[in-house]
This record gives structure tokens, C-alpha cells and sequence, in this order.
């Protein structure tokens, strides 16, 4: 029986020990009228066509597959979608990831504990994350972290929440500004999970990718602006007037940042006089793989005067009764466990193994390997829009400063130049056409420190064979 | 223990993990948008790093070193085939927006663990977006919300939950924007349904509940429950932390839910990770169908394509910047694939013969069981209140001590309804010898208890620090390392 030790004889004992005479007997208190009568076809699905005919392990009988066949059969399927090279950013991004991450991350010792409630059993895991809490206090100049959210867009939210809860409290305007360069996914998950608790969020609009300063409303009823930096296009926004423009709005600023970009960018805890009050962002930068997008970890940063809003895990650092330094949970009575329907937020599990990946890789990259990485992925960039942008009709959508993202105009729509780009090889960026109809054929790309000259200059080619067709 | 931070000497490196590049790659950036001095993250060497990581992980509980009865949490084995499959290149090295023609592969596993679920649960749909239980949870009763005003039927400002719900329960409908109103559980760890009957109305949302409950118990009158919410025009919700418990045997849609999230990294063996990542995927019936969080894959003629906004207007959209926790979905597709359909209905035998087990022997070994009439499903609670009024040591002591047995404490106090509790669940990939041990251990610290409690409230004894005082960890906040002096 796979992962099932139990020999005949150990059944045998134990339900001599419990007083029954059979399993089934142990299930008894179950209405029979609710149990499943005979094993329905399952895995996967056997005896009915709607899975995947044609494709089918042999488990398809409902028979279990081993390991060996089981790798096999996934084996295949993760070889139909390899050996592109990615050209695409928009929130995830292909950098290098040093070996040593994920061989200690997949430590058993790391991968397989539960949240550390047991403090003194878990103090690997809660010195791990209070060191991580502290890299990302460092990156982002602020004053706490806590110990993750689930991603980037619903880390927004929960910061939203928080500003809100601060700023808004019982009787202020519930109103959010949003910047339109966001994230457009970062702005339907933070809308969809704030919404059905009468916070009103309204979009800050652009002018040439950027925040459109000629057009800042100053009615000074606003409880939270949210600016992205480098924003959704790869540009800068003014971070600093920004900042100031809502700090005299009375608003709290919530910058949805890039980790590894901070190594080189003003960290948000100083933009402007007086800083933003929180930040937020995608911990996948920081030793996370691409992985179809997750898992991946949401950081949540704050200045002091919020960390008692602050959604989920903290850790502090203590002592035991002989004054031997240790670290535990703290600040519980945030946590749903302790505080239910008062409770911050209702997050429990979080991304605590991509944060153990995220911690290795900051020790192991520090500022210098960060700042190397973040400048040779702008680099890469600048390459690769120079080579593009010499292909008749194919331009930079906005004028600007661009970080190691830039949005460029094609002669052609770019769903169409994305699928023939596959035939050589290429994920060529992401189509702006969904979220951003407004902007014509453009496309966003991406060429971090792991695409080569050769890769950049054959995406070069390759553009021109399929503007050209 | 140094920190990573007390290791660092300015200038140092792991030069190998530096990618070539020059400061000018920055030109042509505004002055004002740069940083002035950079952050100070360590600056160690590659080794020092490797080995003060390793060292770190020696310090903690795990699977793979203890065994964790972590009541509620379903700690069980987490196969590393199923690690392998999801760490394969291919998958690893997929951007989330790849175009659907270069990700059939990925698409067909996830449409594949859809199915699967589906099946595995009786609902007539799933989707896999929900990033851990608690965002399962938000996204089900996002969706009962979405259902009550897409039928104009405004009135419903209240979620039921039994009074031994998951905390995530009362804390979910509160960011659903709903109050909260709590049912009374009886003596035997069933909902009172008389209480029940009077608390819903037009105000009725929905009820969120478990099955087996956090008593450990069976809830037999399931469909009463739900016949009781239905007529009161409310939805159900099955909270799927227990699942382990019936798993092949019961699917909720049966008992009369209309929605669910099930925890993967419980029932379907991913890691925990420390605290995560989970994953939550919801199911629905029918009547929710239309609210289902996007994107999730259908398979058309030509292959697989993603589901989203444009093609499920009522969605109440996605939750995550992508599509989830990929990486854990992978993880319980391998393992379902290696269980196959009959390894499902042993997962939930074996799971309660092991919980049955150690209640029995439990019982016998002198202990009491806070429901000595039922049987225990999964998962089952002592009592340790007796041991509390003659010896004065708390169940936390207990956990503390068990820990020096090297055996993860079960969880504690949890339910609150029941004093001094233990909440204890062994799952199916233990062994009966490491059942015997737990055992013996509990024995030895109960007879301990007896001839020197203070040796209790001292644990524990053996491990890197003794017990840490989490008062001052709150009073005096410090959350991250500062420099010395």
C-alpha cells in the first residue's frame, strides 16, 4: 500500500487493541446513506471520457501508478512546454538561482515542518525568518516585515486592509487610489479581495505609461495610494513627488515594489520627505523559479506605527528562563487562531518554504549579488530593445526611463507575433492587448542576466522573419 | 545561535553568485530614483551561508525527523517522488504566461487534479486558484456572496459556524463582509440542531462547518444540517481541514454542501513547509457555478485552454497574480497518481485505525478522552484537565515535555470548548511501532507528572533553548537583528 506501513499482522493487533473486528467497523458512525457506494472511478477516471482519453497513465483503470511511472507520466508532460527561452517579466521573472537555495530549502528539516507553534522544537524556521525579516526591513527601508502572505496581488490587498484599518478607522473615507500602471492582475485580485468590505477604489490615470501628475486630485479624501515601482511597463514613476502629493492628502502609501530591483533603486521607506508607510511585492526575484507563477512568496513591509496591522505570521526574538536567546511567534492576538472574526486578516498558512528559499538567496547573493543581477538583467534590456527597436516598425511604446522591462509598439498584433515567435524557440514578452486595448499592438518584454547575446540577438532575427511574413 | 548578520564581514562574498555587469547599467536612470547606500544583507561566504542554513534546519521538527501528531493538520509523509515531479525542468522553468499552445503539459496536469477532485468530492466543478485553506475559504464564501446578489436577495448579512470552528472561519466571513453568528456544540461533539434551527432566518448566508468537526468527531446529522440551512435559504460550506477522515469514503456534496476548499498540503500529502505554501483549491455545486474564481482549465477540441473573466462573467475573478500555487498542485497530482482509487479509501482507513489505535491505547494507559463515546475519526481529543487539578501541570507542559521524547507535541487547547486539550492525529503513514512509542512517552510524563511536576513546567529539558517566554517576546517587540552595541 503506498506511504502505508501497516503489515497484515499490525492491522490484526490493532483492532484487537481498539476492540473491533474489521475497518469498516471503525467507520460505523457514518450514515450509511452518505457513504460512496463501491469505489467510483477516480484516478483518472476510468470508465467515463472526460479525462484526457487518449493521454492516459495506466492508473486509468483507478490502479495506483508507482514512482517510476508516475515521473514518467508527468515526465512527458513537463517536456511538451520546455525549451523556450523566456523573454516575459510582468510579475515573473527568469533569474538565476543559486544551486545552494533549493538544496537547503528542500531540506526535509525545512520542507516538511508545520508552522512553528512549538517554538522551541522550530527554532531553525523562526531564526531563519526573523533573519529574513530583517533582509527585508534592510531592502525596503522600512521598520517590520512580517513572515509572508501568499503573493504579490494579495499581499497588495491585505496592505490595502491595513492602510485602511490605520488611515480610515471607523468613520474616514474609505477611498483608494491605484495607480493604473499597476499590475492589472495585482488591481482585479486586490479589488476582489477588498470588496466586499465597502472599501472604494478608484484608478489614478496615466499619461505615457506613467502617472499622470497634471491629473492628482487634492480633495484630501483619500485613505491609501498605491504606486508601483518599477511600474507594470518597466518604467519609473516619480516615486518621490508621488509620495509627497499623498502624504499631503493625508493618505498612507503603499508601494508595490520589486525585491531585487531595491538593491539599486531608493527603497520606498524613503521616497519623498517622509517615506511610504508600506511596502508590498513578489518575493519570486529572491530564489523562487518561475513555476507557472507559484509558489512564490508576497513580502508585506511596514513603518512602525502599522505593525499592529500587519496580516499573519510575525517573529520576535526572546529569551528562555536562563537568558539563552530564542525566537518565537509574537503579536498572536492579531491572528485568527487567537482573535477569529476580529482577527487582522484570516491568513494562516503562508509561504514559509519560499521564504526559506528567499532568506538563503539574499545571504548568498547580498547587496553586491543582488545589485550584479538586478544590472545585468537592465542591461540584457537595453540590448534587447536597442536589437528589436532596429526592426522596421517595432518601437518603444513610451518615452522614459525603463528599468529591465519596456513595453514596445509592433506593426502587427502580438497574440499573432507571440505564437509564431514559438516556432523559433522564443517566449517573446506578454501581449499588452488583454488588460491595455487602448495602446494598440504592444508587447512587454524582458531579458534578464540569464538570456544570452546569442538568445537576444536570435529573438532579434526571429522578430524580423515574423514582422516580415 | 549566531546570526547570519553576526557572521558578515564587510567585503565579503560568494563571488560566484555574482552575475557579470557594470554600475553603467544604470545610466540613463534619474539620480533621485537610486538608492544612496545599499542594503545591509549579509556578506558571507557561499560557505558560511550553506552551513549556517544547515545548521539551522538541525533545529527543527519535521516529518522526516519526528513523528508530528499535530492534530488538524494532517502531518503525514510527503513522498519525494512527488517533490521530483513538480522540480522537473519543464515545469519549473514555465513562465505563468506562457501562450496556452506552449502549455498544454501543465495545462493537461491541472485539468487532470480537476478532475480528480471533482470526483474525489462529488462537486460539479473546481478550481485549483486558492492559495491555502484560509483562501479557499475566502473564495467559497466570496461565492455564496456573489450567489445571494446576483438573485437580489440583499437580506443575508450573517455566516453560522459552529463554536468549535477553525479560527479561519469566523475571520473569512468577516472579510467577506458578514457578521459572525456561533452554534453550540452538544456534549458529544455534534452541532445542537435545536440551537441551529434558532439561529438561521432570511439573514442566513451560509454555514461553514467541517466533517469529521475539530471534536474529532463524525457530525452525524449532517444532512439535517443542511436541510435546516437550505430552507432557511442559505448555502453550505465544508471546510476541508478533515477530509483525510473520509476520504474515498464520504463526499461532501452527499452530506449536502454546496461548496468547498480542500488543503492539499492535509490530504494530499504536499509539504508544509514551515508554514506553507498550501494550497486550496475550491469545488462548487450547480448553483455556484457561475461564481467559480478563475482561471481554471477546460478542455476544448483542441486542447486545453484557460478559463477566465470573459468566459465566466459572474467570477468573483482572481485571488493571486497567476494561477495559484502551481508547484503544489503538481505535488498532489504525483500523489494522487501513486495512490491511485483504492490507495484514496486507505488513505481514511488506515488514518483512523491509527487514530483509533493510539485513543485505545491511550484510554487504556489511563488518559481521558474528551468524547469517550464516540469513535475517533482521524483525529481525537484528550482531556488532560484531570492531570491539571492534581498536579498543577497545564497541557502546554505536557507538549513541552513530549517534545524532549523527540515527538512533536500535539496541538493544544484547540477546541477551545474543551480544557486542557490535546488534540491528536497520527495520520495513516505512521507505524504502530511509532504509535507504541508516543504511548510510552505520554506514559512516562503522566507518572512524571505525579512525582515532579516542576520537571514538566521547566520543558523542555534537551532541545537548543528551554521554554521561551512569549510575554516579553511581545512586550518588548523585536522583529528583526539589529547590531550589537
Amino acid at each position: 500500500m503506498p506511504f502505508i506501513p501497516h503489515t497484515p499482522a499490525d492491522e490484526q493487533a490493532m483492532l484487537e487493541q481498539i476492540g473491533v473486528d474489521s475497518i469498516a467497523a471503525l467507520f460505523a458512525e457514518i450514515p450509511a446513506e452518505l457513504r460512496v457506494d463501491g469505489p467510483p472511478p477516480l484516478v483518472p477516471g476510468a470508465g467515463r471520457d472526460s479525462w484526457n482519453e487518449g493521454a492516459l497513465p495506466p492508473a486509468a483503470s483507478g490502479e495506483a501508478m508507482s514512482e517510476m511511472a508516475m515521473l514518467r507520466w508527468m515526465g512527458e508532460r513537463a517536456e511538451r512546454d520546455a525549451g523556450l527561452a523566456c523573454f516575459a517579466g510582468a510579475g515573473c521573472y527568469d533569474h538565476h538561482v543559486p544551486a545552494a537555495v533549493w538544496d537547503i530549502a528542500g531540506r526535509g528539516e525545512f520542507m516538511t515542518a508545520y508552522t512553528p507553534y512549538q517554538a522551541e522544537a522550530s527554532q531553525g524556521t523562526l531564526q531563519l525568518v526573523f533573519e529574513y525579516q530583517t533582509m527585508m526591513c534592510e531592502l525596503t527601508a522600512m521598520d517590520a516585515s512580517n513572515a509572508s502572505v501568499y503573493d504579490g496581488a494579495s499581499g497588495l490587498a491585505e496592505a490595502i486592509l491595513m492602510a485602511v484599518r490605520k488611515v480610515a478607522r471607523k468613520t474616514g473615507p474609505r477611498r483608494v487610489l491605484m495607480a493604473e500602471t499597476l499590475h492589472p492582475h495585482y488591481r482585479d485580485a486586490a479589488r476582489n479581495i477588498v470588496a466586499n468590505q465597502g472599501v472604494e477604489i478608484e484608478t489614478l490615470p496615466m499619461a505615457q505609461g506613467r502617472c499622470d501628475l497634471r491629473r492628482l486630485p487634492d480633495d484630501g479624501a483619500v485613505a491609501a495610494v498605491v504606486l508601483q515601482q518599477p511600474n507594470f511597463f518597466g518604467l519609473l514613476e516619480d516615486a518621490d513627488r508621488l509620495t509627497d502629493w499623498a502624504k499631503g492628502q493625508g493618505a498612507a502609501v503603499i508601494g508595490v515594489v520589486n525585491p531585487l530591483t531595491l538593491a539599486v533603486l531608493k527603497p520606498p521607506g524613503q521616497w519623498g520627505d517622509a517615506g511610504a508607510d508600506i511596502a508590498c511585492g513578489d518575493g519570486q526575484p529572491l530564489g523562487a523559479p518561475m513555476s507557472s507563477g507559484g509558489p512564490s512568496f508576497g513580502f508585506i513591509c511596514a513603518k512602525s506605527a502599522f505593525t499592529r496591522q500587519l496580516p499573519g505570521r510575525i517573529i520576535g526574538q526572546t529569551e528562555d528562563a536562563s537568558g539563552r536567546i530564542g525566537y518565537s511567534l509574537t503579536l498572536q492576538a492579531r491572528e485568527q487562531h487567537i482573535r477569529r472574526g476580529k482577527a487582522t486578516s484570516n491568513i494562516c498558512t503562508n509561504q514559509g518554504l519560499l521564504v526559506t528559499a528567499g532568506a538563503v538567496h539574499m545571504a548568498l547573493m547580498g547587496s553586491k549579488g543582488l545589485a550584479a543581477a538586478a544590472c545585468a538583467s537592465r542591461a540584457n534590456t537595453l540590448r534587447l530593445v536597442e536589437r528589436l527597436c532596429a526592426i522596421e516598425g517595432v518601437r518603444p511604446l513610451f518615452p522614459g526611463p525603463f528599468f529591465h522591462e519596456c513595453a514596445l509598439a509592433l506593426p502587427k498584433p502580438a497574440g499573432e507575433v507571440l505564437d509564431a515567435l514559438l516556432d523559433h524557440g522564443i517566449l517573446g514578452g506578454v501581449s499588452l492587448a488583454r488588460h491595455f486595448p487602448a495602446l494598440g499592438d504592444a508587447l512587454l518584454v524582458c531579458a534578464t542576466e540569464k538570456r544570452s547575446a546569442e538568445e537576444i540577438d536570435a529573438y532579434g532575427q526571429a522578430l524580423a522573419a515574423v514582422i516580415a511574413e | 545561535m549566531s546570526t547570519i548578520f553576526d557572521l558578515s564581514q564587510p567585503g565579503r562574498n560568494a563571488a560566484a553568485q555574482c552575475a557579470r555587469s557594470d554600475g553603467a547599467a544604470l545610466a540613463g536612470l534619474p539620480e533621485a530614483a537610486l538608492r544612496t547606500a545599499p542594503p545591509a544583507l549579509p556578506e558571507v561566504s557561499e560557505l558560511q551561508a550553506v552551513r549556517h542554513y544547515t545548521n539551522l534546519s538541525a533545529k527543527n521538527f519535521a516529518i522526516d525527523r519526528q513523528f508530528y501528531p499535530l492534530g488538524s493538520c494532517t502531518m503525514k509523509y510527503n513522498p519525494r517522488g512527488a517533490h521530483r515531479a513538480a522540480s522537473l525542468p519543464g515545469f519549473l522553468d514555465r513562465h505563468p504566461l506562457a501562450p496556452e499552445r506552449a502549455s498544454q503539459g501543465f495545462m493537461g496536469c491541472l485539468f487532470a487534479l480537476q478532475e480528480l477532485l471533482k470526483e474525489v468530492t462529488g462537486m460539479a466543478a473546481v478550481s485549483l486558484t486558492p492559495m491555502a485553506g484560509a483562501q479557499g475559504e475566502f473564495a467559497g464564501v466570496a461565492m455564496i456572496r456573489a450567489y445571494h446578489r446576483a438573485r437580489g436577495d440583499l437580506e443575508r448579512r450573517e455566516i453560522l459556524t459552529p463554536d468549535a470552528a477553525h479560527g479561519t472561519n469566523p475571520a473569512t466571513a468577516v472579510m467577506c463582509g458578514y457578521t459572525v453568528r456561533e452554534v453550540a456544540v452538544d456534549g458529544n461533539g455534534d452541532v445542537d440542531l435545536d440551537a441551529l434551527k434558532a439561529a438561521v432566518g432570511p439573514q442566513t448566508a451560509g454555514l461553514m462547518m467541517t466533517n469529521p468537526s475539530t471534536c474529532g468527531v463524525f457530525e452525524r446529522q449532517a444532512v439535517q444540517i443542511a436541510q435546516v440551512v437550505h430552507d432557511a435559504g442559505g448555502l453550505l460550506y465544508y471546510d476541508g481541514a478533515n477530509l483525510n477522515a473520509i476520504l474515498g469514503k464520504v463526499r461532501p456534496a452527499d452530506m449536502g454542501f454546496d461548496v468547498l476548499h480542500l488543503n492539499l498540503h492535509k490530504t494530499f500529502a504536499t509539504p508544509h513547509g514551515g508554514g506553507g505554501p498550501g494550497a486550496g483549491p475550491v469545488g462548487v455545486g450547480e448553483r455556484l457555478l457561475p461564481h467559480l474564481p478563475v482561471p481554471f482549465v477546460a478542455r476544448g477540441e483542441d486542447g486545453y485552454r484557460w478559463l477566465t473573466e470573459d468566459d465566466v462573467p459572474g467570477t468573483i475573478g482572481r485571488l493571486s497574480a497567476f494561477a495559484g500555487n502551481a508547484g503544489i498542485l503538481l505535488r498532489a497530482l504525483a500523489y494522487a497518481l501513486m495512490l491511485g482509487r483504492a490507495g484514496m479509501d486507505r488513505v481514511s482507513d488506515f488514518a483512523v485505525l491509527n487514530a483509533a489505535y493510539l485513543a485505545a491505547r491511550l484510554k487504556a494507559a489511563g488518559f481521558e478522552l474528551a468524547y469517550p463515546n464516540r469513535a475517533a475519526t482521524h483525529e481525537f481529543i484528550l482531556t488532560l484537565a484531570a492531570e491539571a487539578k492534581a498536579h498543577g501541570v497545564s497541557a502546554m507542559d505536557v507538549a513541552k515535555r513530549l517534545l524532549d521524547f523527540g515527538v512533536h507535541a500535539p496541538t493544544t487547547y484547540f477546541p477551545l470548548l474543551v480544557p486542557e486539550c490535546f488534540l491528536i492525529e497520527p495520520t495513516e503513514t505512521e507505524c504502530r511501532e511509532e504509535l507504541d512509542r508516543f504511548v510510552e512517552a505520554m506514559a512516562t510524563i503522566a507518572e512524571e507528572a505525579q512525582r515532579d511536576p516542576e520537571h514538566l513546567r521547566t520543558a523542555p529539558h534537551s532541545l537548543p533553548v528551554g521554554r521561551l517566554d512569549d510575554v516579553k517576546a511581545a512586550r518588548n517587540l523585536k522583529l528583526r537583528w539589529t547590531p550589537p552595541g
